[in-house]
């Protein structure tokens, strides 16, 4: 699959940027073994946004966690631009559930955590930083702690703060769950305006149809656990920049909803 | 907070004010009281003053121990017992707390110790000190820093295992290997632990420096109490533990105070 899919772009073979090859994976536990992953296969090219959908408890962020190279797999293997995975990797960055904004640190502290970690503190990343926060709005509340901020705005932070080590593939594990659903479907907008913006590749695990359908190009569906993944849409719509919201709309929603929501065949 | 408040607001601030005005003039008031009655029932001689001594009584002896000259090396002896046996219990316990955390296997291992260490009453072990260290100042500091070393362990322990596990998976998303875990997160989210580990310290530091004194002391209020007890001079008693809860009170204002000084400025 993955020779097919390297295809040939103005003449240049193009690396995929996130390749997974067969990666299983089995927690151990005193009672037994639990096989959460099975034989998953993907690959990710240059500035793609791919979704990834499946019923609770299939192990689709195991699957992120091990991409982001937290926790090793049973077996196979992951590549980032061909380069295989051995651990934390730079180029890869992680947003979580929750915004995760610590509250004894100021927003400008937040966001630059990563760099005081990878020992990144230099005048031009902190310009970059300081860019960031004024392109996105939040450079008048840098000296504010997060709980003086709305949801929408600390969510924008925490995508600032893995903006700031500068990574080429964003992982985002359910990071809108924690949200009402207004303050959702705007800040759907906005991270995916950023991230568009900055030319990031993105993963994101969801286990929201409607979310994972309006931002993401392409859609794997899990199956429950142990999870494979089942099936593959690419999602397109008859209009130019989409959005989020915008997708919402188009009339192909509909259809791709119905189609994901039989393939994951939910019974209460 | 806001110029141009309405009716009502301004209603409400009052109310509020008045509220908490009440309250304090209550809480002195229930003091005036106690000391009040303490001096009627001891005047009209329903208790005996010399047994359960009263507040003009206390004044006389706070006044002639002071012109004395012994009332600043008494109270300054437990004072410096006291905060020392604080301050290691404190650092040592925190130091202890780190090493548990850092290894699974080293608290593993200590936990039933330290169950058992923690329902022991400390107290048993002074004699031991004082056959151990001689019966000086350092044992009484021995006592107090083993009075209040297991709880700071067990509370700032436990306070490092409630970490947030999303800050954790966050910082070490970056790469933050386990000290910058340690750094980074679980010291300063436990702040707040450490503070009230900080707090319950000072109380349980005097116990340990009272009982210590009881025990082998020279000087000190703890050495002051014991001595009027034995020659029934209840007053000398009364004027020591009113002393001791005045300093145990500054004291826990005190590290209230840093707490509030450090949290404001981190």
């Amino acid at each position: 699959m993955h020779i097919l899919s390297m295809y040939v772009n103005g003449g240049i073979w193009l690396v995929p940027a996130v390749t997974v090859e067969n990666i299983s994976k089995r927690y151990h536990t005193v009672d037994g073994e639990i096989p959460a992953l099975e034989n998953v296969s993907f690959e990710v090219s240059e500035g793609e946004f791919v979704g990834i959908v499946g019923p609770s408890g299939c192990g689709k962020s195991t699957l992120l966690s091990i991409i982001a190279g937290l926790i090793k797999p049973s077996s196979g293997q992951v590549s980032i631009f061909g380069e295989k995975l051995t651990g934390v990797n730079p180029k890869i960055g992680y947003m979580l559930q929750r915004d995760s904004l610590f509250e004894w640190r100021t927003i400008y502290k937040n966001v630059i955590l990563g760099l005081e970690i990878q020992n990144q503190v230099t005048p031009d990343r902190l310009q970059h930083v300081e860019h960031l926060l004024e392109k996105y709005g939040l450079s008048n509340f840098k000296n504010h702690r997060p709980s003086q901020l709305s949801g929408g705005m600390r969510q924008r932070a925490a995508l600032i703060r893995t903006l700031a080590v500068n990574p080429d593939i964003l992982l985002l594990d359910e990071a809108f769950s924690a949200l009402d659903y207004q303050t959702r479907l705007a800040v759907n907008d906005d991270i995916y305006k950023i991230i568009k913006k900055e030319g990031k590749t993105a993963i994101m695990v969801t286990h929201d149809i409607s979310e994972a359908i309006s931002m993401s190009e392409r859609l794997y569906v899990m199956s429950k656990r142990p999870g494979t993944i089942k099936m593959s849409i690419e999602i397109k719509f008859d209009m130019e920049n989409r959005t989020p919201i915008s997708s919402r709309e188009a009339p192909e929603f509909r259809q791709y909803f119905n189609k994901i929501w039989k393939e994951l065949d939910v019974h209460v | 907070m806001y110029k141009n408040e309405s009716p009502e607001q301004k209603k409400y601030l009052l109310k509020l004010r008045a509220k908490k005005r009440l309250i304090a003039f209550l809480r002195l008031m229930l003091l005036v009281l106690i000391f009040a009655s303490w001096e009627a029932v001891t005047r009209l001689n329903w208790l005996d003053p010399f047994i359960f001594s009263s507040p003009t009584r206390i004044l006389n002896t706070f006044i002639r121990i002071y012109k004395e000259g012994s009332l600043f090396t008494h109270v300054f002896t437990t004072l410096w017992e006291t905060v020392v046996g604080f301050l290691l219990g404190t650092i040592f316990g925190i130091i202890i707390a780190i090493i548990l955390w850092l290894s699974e296997t080293c608290s593993k291992v200590l936990e039933p110790y330290l169950v058992v260490a923690n329902a022991l009453p400390k107290i048993a072990l002074g004699p031991v000190f004082i056959v151990w260290m001689g019966a000086g100042p350092v044992a009484i500091i021995t006592v107090a820093v083993t009075v209040s070393l297991i709880v700071t362990v067990l509370e700032v322990y436990t306070g490092f295992l409630e970490t947030d596990s999303e800050k954790i998976r966050l910082v070490q998303s970056f790469g933050a290997n386990r000290k910058q875990v340690l750094t980074k997160v679980v010291l300063p989210s436990s702040f707040p632990v450490m503070m009230n580990a900080l707090k319950v310290n000072v109380g349980m530091s005097w116990v340990g420096v009272i009982v210590g004194e009881f025990l082998v002391s020279k000087a000190g209020l703890g050495y002051l109490i014991v001595y009027g007890g034995q020659v029934f001079q209840l007053d000398l008693v009364m004027t020591s533990v009113l002393i001791l809860s005045v300093l145990a009170a500054l004291m826990y204002f005190g590290v209230q105070l840093i707490g509030k000084w450090i949290s404001a400025r981190y």
